[in-house]
């Protein structure tokens, strides 16, 4: 075995069906330093299943950090204590030989678990199919330039953009909530002109559908920013605030 | 539902009304602070000012109301989405990381509010019921006579002071927190209403505090 491997002790969350109670399992595993934690869990797996067991079930695809599909709580830290990291960017070299971690699905009534590792997150797709996208048939590409956004606005609109949709901040959150996510969603929109004609149409169905999704409301802890791997602002919730109490009491349209 | 009634009962509506009237109480809490302040100007400066007072009572009657009405729709509503966020997230993660992420005003919020509850209720029932309904001594200043006289009682002072230590985390968290909620935050100000946040908690909290402990110490003179 190689010299600079470190020895963990993985306590990791199994639960079979998302109705059947979940318990942790204890993996004591050498691990490398360069491993990614995703990596480790793939190793646990390849020994459970030459052993015949059931892996444990977890999500990824990029493993680069820029989808959004991994998300584990290491040590009660959504994507682990590195701060703007995914799951997958989680390097063993972050922890000490001999520590111990727990490693959970996010937690929340409205990511209910799949199985073990794996939770529903198609509260975030309703969301965004309520009114994240621009409705009015944009063409072939234009001409750069063609509409004027001050370098400053851009900046802001992509900022927000940045986010991978991965729910951290939901998992963060001591109330479940998903403001972080659906205020990055609606502040891409609500600043460039592209997003202006269904500007506050948007924002009222997106809000609508996070209340029914049994998402909490914001307390202004901002610990979805601290945990968020993109590092998404929380002046984005600010914003969706105004344009939400903005769309309620001066527009003339009726939403509800 | 109308297009308002949608509004209050959306999490964005209720937490705006939970800014709304915690704004008012802050206000409240400002004029409730000046007038104590009278105390230390001694008995004929406070018995005045609450005698000033009497001349406008209809008014001050009405203000109450008003308050009470803040104050039910303020802690109805906070205890309603403390419930409604307790669901939301019901299972706590095996390690409790909240201390790297946020800090603890934010997190305490529900229960400092349900202890600033308890003990507006103690207030009301021996301060204000007292000054308003009580039999006042047969002294000269009867109003300062009784708040001299109330915190003679070292266990009646230290449910002010830890009353007032709790308010002072819940004002922290509430003056920053209710200009987040209305939308206004601004990279030039946003930290300037943090400091004025932490300002007004702790003039506030240990400007009422040091009222139980100057008397307590005062011995009831």
């Amino acid at each position: 075995m190689d010299n600079n491997h470190i020895h963990l002790t993985l306590n990791i969350w199994r639960q079979e069906t998302p109705s059947s109670k979940g318990f942790f399992e204890e993996f004591k595993q050498d691990v490398s330093p360069d491993s990614s934690l995703l990596e480790i869990l793939d190793e646990i797996n390849n020994r459970l299943e030459a052993e015949g067991k059931r892996p444990i079930a977890f999500e990824s695809d990029c493993r680069e950090g820029i989808c959004g599909t991994c998300g584990l709580v290491v040590n009660g830290n959504p994507h682990g204590p590195l701060p703007k990291t995914a799951t997958c960017q989680l390097h063993m070299r972050n922890f000490n030989d001999g520590e111990t971690l727990f490693i959970e699905p996010f937690r929340a009534t409205a990511f209910p678990i799949i199985k073990d590792l794996i939770v529903d997150r198609s509260g975030f797709d309703k969301i965004q199919q309520a009114g994240g996208f621009v409705s009015f048939n944009a063409g072939s590409a234009p001409d750069a330039n063609a509409i004027l956004i001050p370098k400053k606005i851009a900046d802001l609109a992509l900022d927000a953009a940045e986010c991978i949709g991965c729910g951290a901040c939901v998992a963060a959150c001591k109330n479940s909530s998903a403001m972080l996510f659906v205020s990055a969603k609606v502040s891409q929109f609500a600043i460039l002109p592209q997003g202006q004609p269904e500007r506050y149409e948007r924002v009222q169905a997106m809000v609508k559908v996070m209340d029914e999704n049994l998402f909490g409301s914001c307390t202004n802890t901002y610990a979805c920013e601290a945990e968020c791997p993109k590092g998404i602002s929380v002046s984005n919730i600010a914003r969706m605030n105004r344009e939400y109490i903005g769309a309620k009491f001066k527009t003339e349209e009726l939403v509800d | 539902m109308g297009w308002f009634s949608t509004f209050t009962s959306s999490s964005i509506g209720k937490k705006f009304i939970m800014a709304l009237t915690g704004s008012l109480l802050m206000l409240f809490l400002i004029i409730h602070f000046i007038g104590n302040m009278m105390l230390y100007f001694g008995p004929k400066a406070f018995d005045t000012y609450v005698d000033t007072l009497e001349i406008f009572k209809p008014l001050i009657r009405v203000i109450e109301v008003l308050l009470a009405l803040i104050f039910i729709f303020h802690i109805y509503n906070g205890l309603k989405l403390w419930y409604e966020n307790k669901k939301a997230n019901p299972q706590k993660y095996a390690v409790n990381a909240s201390r790297e992420n946020s800090d603890i005003y934010s997190r305490s919020m529900a229960i400092t509010g349900v202890t600033i509850f308890v003990f507006l209720i103690i207030h009301l029932s021996t301060f204000w019921a007292t000054f308003n309904f009580g039999l006042h001594p047969n002294t000269e200043y009867p109003y300062y006579t009784i708040v001299t006289h109330w915190f003679q009682n070292p266990i009646y002072s230290l449910i002010y002071v830890i009353g007032m230590i709790v308010l002072g985390y819940h004002l922290n968290h509430a003056f920053q927190s209710a200009f987040q909620t209305f939308g206004w935050n601004h990279k030039k100000y946003t930290p300037l209403i943090k400091k004025i946040g932490t300002v007004y908690a702790l003039i506030l909290a240990l400007g009422f505090a040091s009222i139980p402990i100057y008397f307590f110490l005062m011995g009831g003179k």
